[in-house]
């Protein structure tokens, strides 16, 4: 550690402790992360915005466009979440609620059903203010839970939520509403695809930059510091209640704003749309991303969305799954010769597997893939199907199936408890391959699931290895 | 000791009780403007409870807390260091991942009034009182010489060495601006020099500052060099109240100490 | 008053009590050690269920059974437990260990993680029908209590037996092994535990695996008496096996079997008697308002629960 220095030892002067810096920029992912700090704010909302703006410009089809749409709306809901949950450290697992109610009061206030016609600039600051005082009333029991607690009883809310919509009947059960009206700006509706596209665009700038002035005041110091540590917050003269309900109220409004868009750009709201699974894909986003950061959120959001898109298509969904592992590969093994080798190996241990399969026992590569990527085609030849392992719709048959998809995830955790970088660089690669067979052959068969099998490994293995995400800052507990 | 106007922090008959034991029992204790006091007494008798208890953080059991001549019992933590009573502690506890800059404005939050919807206004007000929130800091910051300035200002405070995290402790708690600076041990793990210094800093913080200080100390050189007034805790009940040198040959502070039958050799 | 039907969901409030306390258990009996809250035990029973399921079916299903009725539910329970508390450790050591030093936020977001993660991967391996234990051709109806207005079907007496036999088992395993004590002094105070010679990541190992053979044992139970089992079923036992952790005192062994039959008890009157209480304004779907009222409740006003008690911070 010495070595950097040409000159006497630095250690124990000041001097040593103010070049941490610059030593810490050595590696790629925090040089990445200092230019991303260091840039100025405006300067970041305007390149991301502005792809986003050019975006209905470039792109034809329906398709994109509400991929467009959904991923603007789940950046805004991410962007929600981080406050409670990134800022100030709170576990708000009811969350999902607060963007459905918004949901329903818009269509209370804007539908066939409701019998109501608001116009948007009245409905959305309405409802914005409507669920944010929601929201301060969920944050209500917090004030003496502990944060494990809190959980549960957001969680519970969430569920009281879901019940209420499902079996009340002045919200139409879980058919939902279906006849909402569009979002009506001073007379003018909004009815095209990229209408919608542009409104949330705006929605998006408005609220990141009323959330980041938010954070850059006395209110986001007082959320960092009762983030820290509660107790010496409090005794700092922060009211540390009292910020918390503020969080979930800011929280919740957000969700509620969001709610209110994504209704009339459905055209109809349904129970089913905010469930748990919505819930897990949002904390997937903002860990992923970064929890306490606005530009890690966004783009943890974007990735999260893309890519569950992409795996939702046979023709793109192994494309990325390779493309993540020849990914992690690169980046988590060292030496830089290692993950070349690994591949390889791997290659050729498919390549005898599936010879020595086809010559003993041909039923197991007798099967038809599911991908229809090109690479899927390249490796029909190389990874082991077999015949009669899923039935059409993607459910193991029998035994098999399952044992393998069990086994590969023993593997893997039993890798991970292997020391020796020689035997788990050749452990590797039967697991590569086996994982390979169970993507081809199991989980490509059913992509709905698997995308969401892969968002709770991911999220799992994120806390346990990188817990800030891409673009959250290493953080010290006990130092 | 003469007292014409009412003490800045009266403690009468504070007693707490956690399950069978008793903590604190009948406590008196009377701090008057820019006093320095300091509180001593072995482990476990009570001393850091009391602070405790005087911020808010545990209710007692019985016995009433006067401070500027009105009640704080029964307050939140956060409205009695608005009030005006702010401490540290014993076991620091910085915002760690904040930088040093940042941890001492977020004590500020108690005498600035900008709101959520200012805030994002970025009103005139809002930027002035920021400005000033930023001066303070650096301001408060600055008492401690050259050690916590400049690159230091924007160093997350983990980074920060021991000593210096000590002195960051008080700048935060001085940026409340407070009357009464309660110092939790202030020279614990010090080496001799550091000691020294802290010593010097305590007795400048009541001349440049003007606070009021009550201290908690186990090193009796800090506890001699500062003390208008020194008190004795055992137990949860206080054996000896005088200046330094009344209380430290105390016969019942030296049995607490050492024990009785080194009392007796004494 | 219809006596029949008090008495029915009296019993049924004793049945879902039995089931609920042993997933209370586990919940205490983690958060007792760890001070975490497993937010994936309810999937761990779910895995129970299947497990269950799964021998069922390989010994000839419930139609027709290659060996003996009891003996059948037997080995499911024992499958089950084996199997529910191997994915117990699994969980503590890749999910849970990494995170020990971690903010108590960390763990609860890596249980969510693990929680969609099973659920998910049951929905894959076996698909979102639901799944029948078909007990009632295990067991005929007829088989049980008749007396009076009691009418109790063999099968819940094995539940609730069978829940009583492993509480007591615990109670025993507690109080009077090594065992016990080292998990009691673990729970106190872990530091000191580990300096007086208690290998502590052993104990927490061990807590985890009989916490989960219990939830597995409970998704069994459940899957006998309730007869349909599918992948999301995890997520109100566990959210009702936590309540009842709460009520009863969160760290508190006799504090999680009270607080089971206490909600158990609850559950069932409320989907009783929601409709007459309510004049017919809220169905039995709102049931859950009643024991979500309850769980506020006690959060607010006794935090601590029936038999806890109240922690007091150190600063």
């Amino acid at each position: 550690m010495n070595g950097e220095s040409p000159e006497q030892p630095r250690i124990g002067r000041d001097e040593w402790v103010a070049s941490a810096a610059e030593r810490r920029a050595r590696t790629v992912a925090s040089r990445v992360q200092d230019v991303v700090e260091g840039t100025p704010a405006a300067v970041k909302l305007v390149a991301f915005a502005l792809p986003f703006a050019v975006f209905p410009l470039l792109v034809e089809s329906d398709y994109l466009m509400q991929v467009g749409i959904d991923t603007l709306i789940f950046v805004l809901l991410a962007l929600g979440l981080n406050v409670a949950v990134g800022w100030v450290g709170l576990l708000d697992l009811g969350f999902v609620a607060f963007f459905g109610l918004g949901a329903y009061l818009y269509a209370a206030l804007a539908s066939e059903y409701a019998g109501r016609d608001w116009e948007a600039q009245l409905a959305i600051p309405l409802i914005a203010v409507a669920v944010a005082a929601t929201g301060f009333l969920v944050g209500l029991p917090s004030r003496r839970l502990v944060g494990d607690y809190l959980a549960i009883v957001t969680l519970f809310f969430l569920q009281m939520w879901l019940v209420v919509l499902i079996n009340a009947s002045f919200t139409r059960g879980p058919n939902g509403i279906s006849d909402i009206l569009p979002l009506e700006f001073f007379g003018r509706s909004v009815t095209s695809l990229d209408g919608y596209f542009y409104v949330a665009l705006v929605a998006f700038v408005a609220i990141v930059s009323v959330l980041y002035l938010l954070n850059q005041s006395r209110t986001g110091r007082a959320w960092r510091a009762l983030r820290e540590d509660e107790l010496a917050a409090e005794l700092m003269t922060m009211p540390v209640n009292r910020l918390k309900l503020m969080a979930f109220a800011v929280g919740a409004g957000v969700a509620g704003v969001t709610g209110a868009i994504f209704a009339p750009v459905q055209g109809a709201v349904f129970p089913a749309s905010f469930d748990l699974v919505l819930l897990i894909t949002l904390y997937a986003m903002v860990v992923l991303g970064g929890a306490g950061s606005l530009v890690g959120v966004t783009v943890g959001a974007v990735l999260i969305n893309a890519s569950l898109e992409a795996l939702r298509d046979p023709s793109d969904a192994s494309w990325l799954f390779y493309g993540v592992v020849v990914v992690a590969l690169l980046v988590m093994l060292r030496p830089r010769w290692l993950p070349p080798v690994v591949l390889g190996g791997t290659i050729v241990f498919g390549l005898v597997a599936h010879e020595l399969a086809q010559q003993w026992r041909p039923s197991l590569v007798a099967g038809a893939p599911f991908g229809e990527a090109r690479i899927d085609e390249l490796v029909e030849s190389w990874v082991l199907l077999p015949e009669n392992l899923v039935t059409p719709d993607g459910l193991p048959t029998g035994a098999m199936g399952r044992l393998a998809y069990i086994g590969l995830i023993a593997a893997v955790l039993g890798l991970t408890l292997v020391r020796s970088r020689l035997w788990r660089s050749v452990g590797l690669v039967p697991v590569l391959y086996l994982a390979a067979c169970v993507w081809e052959n199991m989980l490509l068969a059913q992509p709905a699931v698997a995308r969401f099998v892969l968002i709770g490994a991911m999220l799992v293995a994120l806390m346990a290895v990188r817990p800030q995400g891409l673009f959250g800052r290493q953080r010290v507990e006990f130092a | 000791m003469t007292e014409t106007t009412a003490p800045l922090l009266e403690v009468r008959g504070l007693s707490l009780s956690f399950g069978g034991l008793r903590v604190l029992d009948d406590l008196d204790v009377v701090v008057g403007e820019r006093e320095i006091v300091s509180v001593i007494g072995p482990n476990g008798a009570g001393k850091t409870t009391l602070f405790n208890v005087v911020t808010g953080i545990y209710p007692p059991d019985e016995g009433e807390i006067l401070f500027e001549a009105r009640s704080i019992l029964g307050l939140d933590p956060h409205q009695i260091a608005r009030r005006g009573v702010c401490r540290t502690f014993q076991t620091l506890r910085l915002f760690l991942n904040m930088t040093v800059k940042e941890n001492v404005m977020a004590a500020a939050y108690g005498h600035t009034r900008a709101g959520v919807v200012r805030s994002v206004l970025r009103t005139r007000g809002m930027r002035r009182e920021e400005r000033e929130i930023e001066r303070l800091a650096e301001e408060r910051l600055g008492f401690f010489g050259d050690r916590l300035v400049g690159y230091r200002w924007k160093q997350p405070a983990y980074s920060l060495s021991y000593a210096n995290r000590r002195r960051l402790e008080i700048a935060r708690a001085t940026a409340a601006k407070p009357r009464l600076l309660l110092l939790d041990e202030p020279a614990a793990g010090m080496n001799p020099v550091e000691t020294q210094e802290m010593t010097e800093l305590i007795g400048r913080l009541r001349e440049e500052g003007g606070y009021t200080i009550l201290v908690i100390e186990h090193d009796m050189h800090v506890v001699e060099g500062i003390s208008d007034r020194v008190v004795a805790l055992d137990h949860g009940v206080k054996i000896a109240e005088g200046t330094f040198d009344e209380v430290a040959t105390d016969p019942r502070v030296v049995e607490a100490y050492l024990g009785t039958s080194e009392a007796k050799r004494a | 008053m219809d006596w029949d039907k008090l008495v029915q969901l009296l019993v049924n409030g004793v049945t879902l009590g039995s089931v609920y306390a042993l997933v209370a258990l586990g919940f205490s009996m983690v958060y007792g050690i760890l001070k975490l809250l497993n937010l994936a035990h309810g999937d761990v029973l779910m895995v129970g269920a299947f497990i269950g399921w799964g021998i069922l079916g390989w010994l000839g299903g419930a139609q027709d059974p290659s060996v003996a009725v009891w003996l059948l539910l037997v080995l499911m329970v024992l499958a089950a437990m084996a199997g529910c508390g191997v994915l117990g450790v699994a969980i503590e050591r890749f999910a849970y260990r990494p995170l020990r030093r971690a903010p108590r936020i960390a763990p609860l977001i890596s249980a969510l993680g693990v929680s969609f993660f099973i659920q998910n991967t049951v929905l894959l391996l076996y698909g979102a029908n639901f799944r029948s234990y078909d007990t009632v051709d295990l067991v005929d109806v007829e088989v049980g209590i008749h007396w009076g207005p009691l009418n109790v079907w063999v099968i819940r007496l094995v539940v609730i037996g069978a829940a009583l036999v492993m509480m007591v088992g615990l109670w025993l395993l507690v109080t009077r092994t090594k065992l016990g004590k080292a998990m009691r002094a673990t729970a106190f105070d872990r530091e000191a535990a580990a300096m007086m010679g208690i290998d502590v990541d052993r104990v927490i190992v061990k807590t985890f695996f009989i916490g989960s053979a219990l939830a597995g044992a409970a998704g069994v139970l459940v899957g006998l008496v309730f007869g349909q089992i599918n992948h999301f079923m995890g997520f109100n036992y566990g959210l009702k096996g936590f309540t009842a952790a709460v009520v009863g005192g969160i760290g508190s062994i006799p504090g999680a079997m009270f607080g089971g039959l206490f909600i158990g008890l609850a559950d069932a009157f409320s989907v009783g008697y929601i409709e007459d209480f309510t004049r017919g304004r809220l169905g039995s779907a709102f049931s859950d308002l009643v024991l979500f009222l309850i769980l506020i409740v006690f959060m607010l006003v006794r935090p601590q629960g029936i038999f806890g008690k109240p922690e007091v911070k150190k600063v």
